[in-house]
């Protein structure tokens, strides 16, 4: 099939040769901003990814995504306090204290559905949110400072820019190809499956609530790992991380990038936060086209920039 | 593509002239807050900055000025990665600003690192009048727990038993009530930190001060918080019960909207309005004709800073190089403050005087009149944590 | 005690405003089927509106009802712009597409007026207290809250059962295509109810005004709220609305000034200012992610569906 070259693939490797020579373009300008803010993006692009795993092609929108940045990110920073700096220790606590909290939200929420399964989903991040500013130990509102990056002994030292930013872009690359090869397996039609007809799966002989709470732990336990990069990235965690709108950020970027598609939110989120530092640069009120955007896209193009560019329509 | 271009060309330019010690301009970077309800304040600090330097000829160190304002959004992720940005991406030479402790704590983190000279105009942190002071860190306002303190000694003069406290609870807020337990003699009959900042509905602590029935009532709710937390006691039928004592939360720029609400409740400032000095005389009279209201100890403080960056250019020759001479320069802070003499302490925190201040009618205006001097040379307690001593 | 019923007093009052948002929420959610997010934002236009025309014309009553006007219009022009079409579609569909009204609103408040927020002055009769009971001292303002929301509530309940209007409301509910093969103008029916909503919406922003705040981005918290009230309370149902808007008001504020002084037995004066208030909110959530996981219908299911 020529389905090789089609324009959104050739988009994709474009993408991920621009992304992969930032940090040369960053050194020759002399803007090291460019380079902080692509890192910003790739982390948050692989939490976009990670989310449309379970929404876009589980069925399963969360708008409590962002509870999982916060967790791997307050992972972190809680061991860091404490004197624990040891990557070792910390992104593996990160990855599990995800999975687990999206185990538990997960079996209780994913016996509803449509917009009462939102609305849990809500309602737990709003729980997490409110825990952590009740922990004064950790800065509760006012957030807290990570004064050493996650130490790896001397395998890779994360202080150094240029190298958390390759880090970074093979996390999240390694993360796609993750999405896609699940997405792409039995497991994956299953749950693409579930998403358009619950109870044919069922009829089949797929218990649907069980692979759909594999799919939603492994969606949350990815996240996690981002929300450990985004604490090392930032050395700061507070928990407006965790704010429902943040989720919203996340749920905007993988529409606009395409939900059918695995790298479809990396495009959205390559672009949404390039809007916004591009147009904020031109006028304080570039905010104002989004919304509208945004409605547009779900009104009439629900396959995002991707689909636009595969010329699929998305039911 | 303009980006490529512009960078193309810098590069060229770049490597073509010679490296250059001699500043063409001084940046500044401003940091505040100029949304949601306090935008009042960050608003009052950018006027006095600009009346700084206008009355400096729109120069710092005899060099042309540029300054890049910046809304921290009252967030602390928003204020670092604003800072971040600040260093990183503008390239200032100075950064100014910070009206908020949890603010400034989540963006010292770049500053020192970056090795930034940066004068806070407001915040007053423990932490940074102690274990996170850094010699490029400097104040031009005061220690959080300063002001409640002098507020403390001032209940114990006027006799008060039993106090109840509210404050915010934030870096700041927390300092507050900590201030005033440390000086205040008599019993404390509760203490209660409110959510911030999205809680202005003090309704339920009200109620509880009125039910521990203490002798005063001290609270500290800066800006827009100010407004409601003094509309609400006043609501609540509390003024003419149990007196409230207070700390930033009346100022030049809630009075107007308070007016009669205000009169007669107490709080204590480093600056006021009508301290005697020739550069303060100026500072007023100048700022109510630029700008028709009257200035704060926010924009007090904020325009303190022009004259402490000018006089340390100045005595380095504006080689911004040379970290070691600027920053004895900044410390030696030769300025005509107007609050009448300016000095550090070693932890770069000034010591200074603290005036009660109460509110009165003047004909149809409500001012701020200073009752007395509560202490002299007031230096905070942090110093002694300090590393620089 | 009296203590414990000045704080009743405060939660209920929370429990009106509250009422207000999630009785225009639910009437929507249960008889168009849309997740209206945006919902916030005409809570937060009403308080801009009423703010504004309150300076202009110098009363706060006759800004009052200016703000109502123009929440009104507002809404209606909302529905027919974008709502009409986001109608059949997936509730995914709608949460995406208000949110997207969420940003939208927040810039253009901030292109309009300013990021600097405004303030509704009260008039001076409303700054005193009422001795509601011996000892028990309430802010005379908040009581005009109550009584106020209790007559809308009122209002309402006489408005969907008792009139022709309210009759055509509940019919659409149970039956979209019979009441438009009727001859009923469902598209007016539909853009009516949206613009009650919005009004009772508006009508809150506008109430709360004087003792919390008009700035942008503050319909973002209290949304969060209302969606918990509909669904404990029963999502097309009013009493349901306002029977746990009374739940989560009194929970929200009792636990506010209770559970610290619980928390002080355990942990240290500073962590039990920090982790009392952010547990008592938790409480709520608890109890929807309760209601939602064992009784996702809530407390009083609207019969019709």
């Amino acid at each position: 099939m020529s389905r090789r070259f089609n324009t959104l693939n050739l988009l994709i490797a474009g993408v991920i040769a621009a992304l992969a020579l930032i940090p040369v373009y960053s050194a020759l300008s002399g803007y090291p901003f460019l380079l902080s803010l692509f890192t910003r993006i790739l982390i948050l692009a692989m939490a976009a990814v990670t989310l449309n795993l379970i929404m876009g092609f589980g069925g399963m929108v969360s708008f409590g995504h962002a509870a999982y940045l916060g967790i791997g990110g307050y992972a972190v920073g809680i061991l860091a306090k404490e004197g624990f700096n040891s990557g070792f220790l910390q992104w593996p606590v990160a990855v599990a204290a995800s999975a687990l909290f999206a185990l538990a939200i997960g079996a209780l929420s994913l016996r509803t559905r449509g917009v009462y399964f939102i609305m849990i989903t809500l309602a737990f991040t709003q729980m997490i949110y409110y825990v952590a500013i009740g922990l004064d130990r950790y800065g509760g509102d006012d957030g807290m400072t990570i004064y050493r990056r996650s130490q790896f002994g001397g395998l890779i030292n994360l202080s150094n820019r240029t190298v958390f930013y390759y880090l970074c872009l093979v996390l999240l690359l390694g993360t796609v190809y993750l999405v896609y090869r699940i997405v792409n397996s039995r497991f994956g039609l299953v749950i693409q499956g579930s998403r358009s007809n619950d109870r044919r799966m069922r009829a089949i002989g797929f218990p649907p609530y069980r692979y759909k709470l594999v799919c939603f732990v492994i969606g949350g336990a990815l996240c996690g790992l981002a929300g450990a990069l985004l604490a090392n990235h930032t050395d700061f965690i507070s928990p407006a991380l965790m704010h429902w709108t943040r989720s919203g950020d996340l749920l905007v970027m993988s529409v606009l990038g395409g939900m059918g598609s695995v790298f479809g939110p990396v495009i959205g989120a390559v672009a949404l936060l390039m809007l916004e530092e591009t147009l904020s640069g031109l006028t304080e009120y570039w905010q104002i086209i989004i919304g509208p955007l945004f409605l547009l896209v779900v009104l009439f193009a629900r396959g995002g920039i991707a689909g636009m560019l595969v010329g699929e329509h998305r039911g | 593509m303009r980006k490529a271009l512009l960078a193309t060309a810098a590069l060229l330019i770049i490597t073509a002239s010679p490296a250059m010690p001699q500043q063409k301009t001084i940046k500044i970077g401003f940091i505040s807050t100029f949304s949601g309800p306090v935008a009042a304040i960050g608003n009052d600090m950018r006027n006095s900055f600009e009346l700084g330097l206008d009355h400096n000829g729109r120069k710092l160190g005899g060099l042309p000025v540029e300054v890049i304002y910046e809304d921290d959004l009252f967030k602390p992720e928003v204020g670092v990665q604003k800072t971040q940005k600040l260093i990183e991406s503008d390239k200032v030479d100075f950064v100014v600003g910070y009206i908020w402790s949890n603010v400034l704590l989540a963006s010292l983190k770049p500053l020192v690192d970056s090795q930034t000279f940066t004068i806070v105009t407001n915040a007053g942190a423990s932490q940074l009048a102690g274990e996170l002071c850094s010699p490029f860190v400097f104040s031009t306002s005061w220690n959080n727990d300063q002001t409640p303190q002098a507020v403390g000694l001032y209940m114990n003069q006027k006799g008060v038993k039993s106090a109840f406290l509210i404050g915010p609870n934030y870096a700041a807020g927390k300092d507050m009530l900590e201030g005033v337990a440390a000086t205040f003699k008599g019993q404390i009959v509760g203490r209660e930190l409110t959510r911030w900042p999205d809680q202005l509905d003090f309704s339920a602590e009200l109620s509880k001060a009125r039910a521990a029935k203490p002798e005063a009532i001290f609270a500290f709710y800066p800006g827009g918080a100010g407004i409601q937390f003094i509309t609400q006691y006043v609501q609540s039928g509390l003024k003419g019960q149990i007196p409230l004592y207070t700390a930033f939360t009346i100022d030049e720029l809630s009075l107007p909207r308070l007016k009669d609400l205000a009169l007669g409740i107490p709080g204590a400032q480093e600056w006021v309005n009508d301290l005697p000095n020739e550069a303060n005389k100026k500072f007023v009279a100048d700022y109510k004709a630029k700008y028709k209201s009257s200035p704060s100890f926010y924009g007090a403080q904020t325009y303190d800073a022009v004259g402490l960056i000018d006089s340390a250019l100045k005595a380095v020759n504006n080689d911004m190089s040379k970290k070691e001479d600027l920053r004895k320069a900044l410390e030696k802070a030769d300025f005509k403050s107007v609050r009448g003499s300016f000095k550090f302490g070693p932890n770069h925190i000034p010591i200074q005087n603290f005036y009660l201040q109460d509110v009165v009618k003047q004909g149809d205006d409500y001012v701020l009149k200073t009752v007395a001097t509560i202490v002299e040379n007031d230096q905070d307690k942090h110093f002694q944590n300090c590393h620089m001593k | 005690m009296l203590y414990f019923i000045e704080q009743s007093l405060n939660g209920v009052q929370l429990g009106m405003l509250l009422f207000l948002l999630a009785a225009g929420l639910t009437l929507i959610f249960g008889i168009m089927d849309l997740v209206n997010l945006a919902h916030g934002s005409l809570y937060m236009l009403g308080a801009y509106f009423a703010a504004t025309f309150a300076a202009m014309t110098g009363s706060f009553i006759a800004g009052a009802l200016l703000a109502l006007i123009a929440t009104l219009l507002v809404g209606m022009a909302v529905e027919v712009i974008a709502m009409r079409r986001l109608y059949g579609r997936d509730h995914l569909d709608h949460v995406l597409g208000t949110f997207g009204l969420i940003l939208f609103f927040n810039e253009l408040v901030r292109l309009i007026w300013g990021p600097a927020g405004m303030t509704l002055a009260l008039p001076s009769e409303m700054l005193t207290a009422v001795q509601v009971l011996p000892g028990v001292y309430f802010p005379l303002y908040r009581l005009v809250i109550i009584v106020s929301t209790l007559a809308v509530a009122l209002l309402l309940y006489v408005l969907v059962m008792r009139t022709r209007i309210g009759m055509l409301i509940r019919a659409g509910a149970s039956n979209r295509e019979m009441v438009g093969a009727l001859g009923i103008n469902i598209k007016l029916l539909y853009t009516l109810v949206f613009g009650l909503g919005a009004v009772l919406a508006g009508f809150a922003g506008l109430m709360q005004a004087p003792i919390l705040t008009v700035q942008i981005g503050m319909g973002e918290n209290i949304l969060i709220l209302a969606f918990v009230v509909i669904i404990i309370g029963g999502i097309g149902s009013i009493r349901g609305a306002f029977v746990a808007a009374m739940l989560v008001g009194l929970i929200d504020t009792v636990g506010r000034a209770f559970l610290p002084d619980l928390m002080r037995l355990f942990l240290s004066a500073n962590a039990a200012s920090t982790a009392g208030p952010a547990f008592s909110s938790m409480l709520i959530y608890m109890l929807t992610a309760g209601i939602l996981v064992f009784r996702p219908e809530g407390l009083f299911p609207a019969a019709t569906r």
